[in-house]
């Protein structure tokens, strides 16, 4: 396997400047596009119509839109065969609206062919659910980095949650460029993404724990050995796992209900940047951070 | 030489097993509660305002509204509604499996009505047609439970605004004879009878008691409903999500097909990728599958949309541990050792890391779980239920398998582990 030739270390500079390029590129994008907020946290209403085994155009359905007076901010059609009519109004619809628009539907396809869904959030809960998933971040943040603190030491526990934000921030930087819609389930995603790469990071960090113990370290570059050895001997593990998961994600995705698509991208890009933080940014960074102190104790060392 | 004692009881546990999941599936599976987006229904927020402006919002009034909409959810036959007060002025109305969705909730956010009614004048005697008080006669949160001297009964003592009014209908109802049908002043709440009381005297200052409760809860009801009807509250919509019936079968349709063919290409891989181990991986993912459904069945859980998305992604985290423990042991047998002494280090070796690792996860979903609702709440319990149920099987079930295989002797080539000789190096 030409895979344990690779000096993972010696390149970590590429990996942190690849890194530091999408952060930068999802920085701008998220100030020049923001995020595509859906009603969850912006208000208003999304009415998902399914016509079951009929099919239609965009031009069709804003068409039945315009007849009944109340048009959309935005339509998309999706589905198997374009038999599904997304439709997101900024205001709240009321009852009389949202039951004229099915009736137009069902006047056009049939009354035992339309079926939908419906989502309205006031603007008073949209700013609750905001503030309540930005909590959720930070305390998963923080109980996580006392978790890591007292089983490991605070150079695992930091680097962890630096490579954890660096993935959930890769999903949102994504999510900012391509326009994707943000709801709900996304924080879930990203509050699973978190659990995820954590879960990762800590495998590969738990083999540096224990070769710290096995190896002789001196300098830096038996530091650095050290390192790349611990990530070849647990690289399997990542690579297979990351597979299994990402098999689980992309079937979600491919093959899922169309209500939890961005949901199963969200956590796809997640779970490969996961996969990926853990080895080329997680492990370089507590390199750089544990270096630090070999240097410091060395000088110690010629003091004394 | 091999050992037949350990291979029968790997065999054994095997088929038990397989045999308890083929006999015991069906019913499970039949029986696992769906959430409102797998089999459509509607989830609402309401907030909560008294319609007397003057009247503060306290838990006492939210949890009668509370109870008065499970009144009429019952009434409309919903199964199993879960309705509860939330917070200071909401209440959280989730509801499956609802056919007319649009006529149930128009009812639901109708201010309950309670109406006091007598026979008097209707065509059909046995009918209480002529409403003779409505909740906006009585004084606001004045019934009460009192008891009667010397017996110690349960009374729901009422007060009208209007003592004239309450004065010629007590008189109109005792005048048509005591104990007769044309004597009941029958409570009504929109149209459900609350209870049928006989009118036993002329009330004179606005107040009477209404006997026949039999215990001290059943009075504070009927209080809290005279009081309710006396006190409608307004409801307002702040959430909202609804799923048509035909919608959410779609996607539990999907979204199962899409699990199956996850679960299958994670089982493919397993096997070539660890050959023996990969087919105890096998049998302890499906074990894991059907477990975390019976853990379900068991807790009444609901199966939310995205709880089945966390079922799935658990099936390619569950078998995280069967790999961690895997690739120690390859590491072992690669490093010289004898098979079965590098399953007991690897065994060991790796059981701290899945520890450490799974926990991490549970801190996430316990998270979620407190700060999220609804379908999130549900994705987050399947989360933590994934964990905890991969723990006992595919590390403990799945390291006893390997031990009574590993034991009996007949899986002995590295290769069998998918590790090839040329890799192993000399002691």
């Amino acid at each position: 396997m030409n895979f344990r030739e690779i000096d993972f270390v010696k390149n970590r500079k590429k990996f942190f400047s690849l890194s530091i390029a999408i952060t930068v590129l999802g920085l701008i994008a998220l100030l020049i596009f923001n995020l595509n907020y859906g009603v969850d946290f912006t208000s208003g209403t999304t009415l998902d119509v399914l016509i079951d085994e009929n099919s239609t155009t965009k031009e069709k359905a804003e068409q039945i839109y315009q007849e009944t007076g109340i048009e959309p901010s935005t339509i998309t059609v999706g589905g198997d065969n374009n038999n599904r009519v997304n439709a997101r109004f900024e205001k709240v619809l009321s009852e009389d609206e949202r039951i004229g628009i099915i009736s137009a539907f069902q006047n056009e396809f049939g009354a035992e062919q339309v079926s939908y869904e419906e989502n309205t959030v006031d603007a008073e809960i949209a700013k609750e659910l905001g503030l309540k998933a930005i909590y959720a971040v930070a305390i998963a943040s923080i109980g996580i980095i006392i978790y890591v603190s007292i089983r490991f030491e605070w150079r695992f526990a930091l680097t962890a949650v630096v490579a954890l934000l660096h993935d959930a921030f890769i999903v949102i930087s994504l999510f900012s460029i391509f326009q994707l819609e943000v709801n709900l389930p996304f924080v879930a995603a990203v509050l699973t993404i978190i659990g995820y790469s954590i879960n990762d990071t800590i495998v590969i960090f738990d083999r540096i724990r224990e070769n710290l113990q096995k190896f002789k370290i001196k300098n830096f570059d038996d530091l650095a050995n050290m390192v790349n050895t611990s990530i070849k001997q647990t690289l399997t593990r990542s690579i297979n796992t990351a597979l299994t998961v990402v098999f689980a994600a992309f079937c979600l995705f491919i093959f899922g209900s169309e209500s939890i698509k961005l949901f199963s991208l969200a956590m796809l890009i997640g779970l490969i940047s996961g996969a990926y933080s853990s080895i080329f940014i997680a492990s370089q960074l507590w390199l750089i951070l544990k270096s630090k102190s070999l240097n410091k104790k060395k000088t110690d060392v010629i003091n004394s | 030489m091999v050992h037949t004692k350990r291979l029968i009881a790997f065999l054994l546990i095997v088929i038990t097993s397989i045999v308890i999941m083929v006999w015991t599936s069906p019913g499970i599976i039949s029986n696992v509660k769906l959430g409102l987006d797998l089999k459509g229904g509607f989830e609402i927020l309401y907030t909560a305002v008294p319609v007397d402006e003057n009247q503060e919002m306290d838990q006492e009034l939210l949890r009668e509204a509370a109870r008065s909409l499970q009144m009429r959810a019952d009434a409309k036959g919903i199964s199993e509604p879960e309705i509860y007060p939330e917070g200071e002025d909401r209440i959280r109305v989730r509801l499956a499996g609802v056919e007319n969705q649009d006529e149930v909730r128009q009812i639901m956010k109708k201010p309950a009505e309670l109406t006091f009614r007598s026979n008097n004048g209707c065509e059909d005697p046995s009918e209480f047609c002529k409403i003779e008080l409505n909740g906006s006669d009585f004084v606001e949160g004045a019934a009460d439970v009192v008891f009667k001297e010397n017996t110690n009964e349960p009374l729901v003592s009422i007060q009208v605004k209007d003592k004239d009014k309450f004065k010629e209908v007590t008189q109109r109802l005792l005048n048509n004879g005591y104990r007769t049908q044309e004597n009941i002043l029958a409570i009504y709440l929109d149209n459900e009878i609350i209870s049928l009381p006989f009118v036993g005297f002329v009330s004179t200052d606005g107040t009477a008691t209404i006997t026949g409760q039999e215990t001290f809860e059943e009075a504070e009801e009927l209080a809290g409903i005279i009081n309710l009807g006396a006190l409608p509250v307004v409801l307002t919509e702040k959430y909202t999500q609804s799923v048509g019936a035909s919608l959410g079968e779609l996607s539990l349709q999907q979204t199962i097909t899409a699990g199956i063919i996850g679960f299958v290409l994670i089982l493919i891989f397993m096997l070539g990728f660890y050959r023996v181990p990969g087919i105890i991986a096998c049998v302890t993912l499906t074990v894991y599958t059907w477990m975390l459904l019976l853990v379900f069945y068991w807790m009444n859980a609901t199966l939310t949309l995205p709880g089945i998305a966390a079922f799935v992604l658990g099936i390619g985290m569950a078998v995280d541990a069967n790999i961690i423990t895997y690739e120690r042991i390859r590491e072992e047998i690669r490093s010289g050792k004898s098979i079965l002494s590098s399953l007991r280090a690897g065994s060991r070796n790796s059981l701290r890391t899945i520890m450490d690792a799974n926990i991490t996860t549970i801190l996430a979903g316990l998270v979620l779980y407190y700060i999220g609702t609804g379908s999130i709440q549900g994705f987050a319990l399947t989360l933590i239920l994934s964990i905890l149920v991969s723990i006992i099987t595919n590390v403990f079930l799945s390291r006893l398998l390997l031990h009574l295989l590993i034991r009996a002797n007949i899986a002995k080539k590295p290769a069998y582990y998918g590790v090839k000789e040329a890799e192993i190096s000399e002691l």
